[in-house]
């Protein structure tokens, strides 16, 4: 009948997960233009709500998603790193705009290429800026790796089968 | 309208203190020594001829590599028929250029809303002593903009009360707007070089 | 005279510590941080703060977090390849720059654009002149725990998102104008469109009039608090709403009128003591003058709303074209319409005379031109590949506009390269921030709020 002795912890790791999805305490780390688009997704008319993640906590204590939004320059990366710092596991740190991914077409003294070079990120969400669809589906995509994630807040090695998954989610 | 232009008015004030001074696309523009311009800026504001009472920008240009860089690799438009560019074209009301060879120039805007005017103050300063006075005192915006300038250019403005980085971090070296500081030499303070 | 402003460091380091004479306590002096991420600073600025109790005693501000290198980066590339980097400066009312810029290098060119083009610059400048405006209101309003304001307006801002969207591709990083003229030409039903729109907005202008303005918890922190005296504000360069607020009329399209703007009727709403509620009511004010700018360009705009003559050009394939071209059958093709990238939409050679200028080296052909003949083509090479390009001849112009937030000057230096030699902006909050101790000293530390979100602080046009 049961696959195994993993059963009912992976079925707890689904729970957990799932809960944790629904629940997303994002900090809105907004620094530029990107942020425009950040407050028309988080607004009525694209309702980030709807996933769950409708609640900004302006603290890094209380938030489990870091959207790093905008442009992160030389001078604001010691602070970035802070702020991730200070955030409790689980986390989960999403790069908002391409500045944020690559650093853009700002290819200068002043700003990081991409932040990635600093702290981890779990989701990419390109676009300068990112039309709020295209938020949203960032936002499914992470949703979808926190299910698929350990209850212990360990991250699964992911398959090339997970790659291809999640590379369907592309529009 | 007969009034004289702003630049004359400023010849006829200050004769020694005029470098040069032109017209070019209706920008009134007057080039000065340095060591005048607290003078002259005083009297911009006060002098009730001009009563320029806003200071709207302050900046400065490093003309190191200026007209030095090829022309472009192509001369010509061939649209059907081959176009002079517009660089090439001999104006009836050509630009001079910058009057001295100073490698800076410091640049002021000054806008009168009384009278409706706008004029251009230019001061060339010397590469081995990028120095000159400051007018924070004149106007409590220059303040930021002199530090602006001074992160930007390395130009020192004595007098000033506060003049640290204010765009770029302390530890931040050279001076990125000057033309030799090459576009992407980055100073990460935390992270690779990347 | 001006006294010298001291940092939060030095003057700690000369007195911090004094005794109150009529309870003998020993006070000491406060020092808080706020920023570069906090929630009540839209936008990333730090600010250091001296306490006395509740009161500000002095503030130190420190900017630059989001130094981007604007004016480095406009040395790297053509002229026309700046203009998605004035998109990032106020990217809330991007139009306004793309303009300010655009006109800068016309002068430099000396080069008369259409009319119909610099009214369509207008109507759009204006919709991003409102859309500045809400999210200006609406941030500060949030931040005094009007939450549903900020919900109205962003909703408000959306419906004329839609309409950018519908004529420039894109909501917020538009990349307009060129050099010249525009991208493209209004698209059809624009008119009706703008109306509807325009409807929404003033029903949301309504509804938060009712909700906020005369709303005591509202009037009274905004009433009286970060005032600012009219000699202040001129010393410190100060434009814009704000420092119409304090009552004096300087509004560049009125004192220095450019593209279209002395031919409508518009008032410049002034303010009397400068402080938050002032510039509150001359922000909701110019809303609705710019929507009444774009009404009345909407009914004065040469060739009307649509300029497109569906009467001649029947519509092939980009690809088809470029086919028949190659093999020299030109003839099939004369006449035609090359069917798009979307993107381009507006942009063919029905209309592209009637908002480019037709001066081969500074505009871009019609895409039909491209395509089609090898003359075009050329053309289009000549300005596109690297090293060519607009080539203006050896000068240095200053071109202002009205930003939302006060003159918005480009000074550009060329040196007869198809690479500009020296782009600066007048960025306008730079002055307004480096008053910003004017504003808040002496206030409580709660005032600071409402006065910071009145600042309408854009970091990518204050650091560049």
């Amino acid at each position: 009948m049961f696959a195994g002795e993993n059963f009912i912890t992976s079925k707890l790791d689904d729970a957990i997960g799932w809960c944790r999805k629904f629940s997303l305490f994002q900090y809105p780390f907004v620094t530029a233009c990107c942020g425009m688009e950040y407050m028309a997704t988080a607004c009525s008319h694209y309702d980030v709500d709807r996933f769950g993640a409708g609640f900004p906590r302006f603290s890094p204590r209380q938030a489990d998603v870091l959207f790093v939004v905008g442009t992160i320059s030389h001078k604001m990366a010691p602070v970035l790193k802070r702020i991730c710092d200070q955030m409790a596991e689980p986390k989960w740190i999403v790069a908002f705009g391409v500045c944020t991914c690559t650093g853009g077409f700002y290819d200068n003294y002043a700003t990081v290429q991409g932040i990635d070079t600093i702290v981890p990120v779990d989701v990419y969400i390109p676009g300068c800026p990112p039309r709020p669809e295209n938020v949203l589906d960032g936002l499914i995509k992470l949703q979808d790796r926190i299910q698929q994630q350990h209850g212990t807040g360990i991250r699964p090695v992911l398959t090339p089968e997970d790659r291809a998954r999640e590379r369907s989610f592309t529009v | 309208m007969n009034v004289p232009l702003l630049s004359d008015q400023i010849k006829s004030k200050f004769p020694d203190a005029v470098i040069a001074a032109h017209q070019y696309r209706g920008d009134d523009t007057v080039t000065i020594r340095p060591e005048s311009i607290v003078r002259v800026a005083q009297t911009l504001r006060d002098d009730p001829a001009f009563q320029m009472n806003l200071l709207m920008d302050l900046t400065a240009v490093d003309y190191s590599k200026f007209a030095q860089e090829p022309q472009g690799k192509g001369g010509h438009i061939n649209a059907g028929i081959a176009l002079k560019q517009p660089s090439d074209i001999p104006d009836a009301n050509p630009w001079p250029g910058p009057a001295t060879q100073a490698r800076f120039e410091v640049v002021y805007h000054f806008v009168s809303l009384p009278l409706k005017h706008r004029l251009r103050v230019k001061v060339p300063v010397e590469e081995s002593k990028p120095e000159i006075d400051s007018i924070s005192a004149l106007w409590g915006g220059a303040n930021w903009f002199e530090r602006e300038v001074w992160d930007m250019f390395g130009i020192r403005f004595t007098g000033h009360p506060n003049l640290k980085r204010i765009l770029m971090y302390a530890q931040f070296e050279g001076h990125p707007l000057r033309k030799d500081y090459p576009v992407t030499q980055r100073q990460p303070l935390i992270g690779p070089n990347n | 005279m001006e006294q010298p402003q001291k940092t939060v460091q030095q003057q700690l380091e000369t007195a911090t510590r004094s005794y109150d004479p009529n309870t003998g306590l020993e006070t000491r002096d406060m020092l808080l941080n706020i920023g570069p991420s906090h929630p009540a600073m839209h936008g990333i600025i730090r600010i250091v703060a001296k306490l006395d109790g509740e009161t500000l005693k002095d503030i130190d501000v420190e900017i630059g977090y989001l130094h981007r290198a604007f004016e480095k980066m406009s040395e790297t590339v053509s002229y026309n390849g700046v203009m998605p980097y004035t998109d990032r400066l106020n990217y809330v009312s991007p139009l306004i720059n793309n303009m300010g810029y655009c006109m800068a290098i016309e002068k430099l060119l000396d080069l008369p654009v259409s009319e119909r083009a610099h009214y369509i610059r207008v109507i759009m400048s204006e919709i991003s002149r409102v859309t500045d405006h809400l999210t200006c209101v609406g941030a500060s309003a949030m931040e005094l725990g009007a939450f549903t304001v900020f919900l109205y307006m962003i909703k408000a801002r959306e419906y004329l998102w839609e309409l950018v969207e519908v004529v420039t591709g894109a909501r917020l990083t538009i990349s307009y104008c060129r050099v010249g003229g525009l991208k493209s030409d209004l698209p059809e039903g624009f008119a009706e469109k703008t109306h509807a729109a325009f409807a929404e907005v003033r029903k949301v202008l309504v509804e938060v009039d009712q909700l906020i303005t005369r709303n005591r918890i509202f009037f009274d922190r905004m009433k009286g608090t970060g005032k600012i005296s009219k000699e202040d504000a001129l010393s410190y360069g100060m434009t814009g709403p704000f420092l119409r607020s304090t009552g004096v009329n300087y509004d560049v399209r009125k004192d220095f009128p450019y593209a279209i703007y002395d031919q409508v009727k518009f008032e410049v709403p002034l303010g009397t003591s400068g402080d938050n509620l002032d510039r509150y009511y001359v922000r909701m004010e110019e809303m609705e003058q710019s929507m009444r700018i774009v009404e009345q360009c909407l009914k004065q705009i040469p060739g009307g709303p649509v300029a497109v003559d569906p009467q001649t050009g029947k519509p092939m394939e980009a690809s088809e074209m470029v086919d028949r071209a190659k093999m020299g059958q030109i003839d099939k093709i004369t006449d035609k319409i090359a069917i798009t990238d979307p993107t381009l939409e507006g942009s063919d050679s029905r209309v592209h005379d009637k908002i480019l200028v037709s001066e081969k080296r500074v505009s871009l052909p019609a895409k039909e031109d491209t395509y089609g003949n090898i003359e075009g083509l050329m053309n289009h090479f000549k300005l596109v590949m690297f090293g060519h390009g607009i080539r203006p001849p050896k000068g240095e112009v200053y071109f202002p506009v009205e930003g939302a937030n006060g003159e918005l000057g480009f000074y550009v230096v060329s040196d007869g390269t198809d690479k500009a030699y020296r782009v600066r902006v007048r960025p306008p909050c730079f002055t307004i921030m480096s008053g910003l101790h004017k504003l808040l000293v002496g206030e409580q530390m709660a005032d600071m709020v409402p006065t910071f979100g009145s600042v309408n602080m854009i970091g990518g046009e204050l650091d560049r």
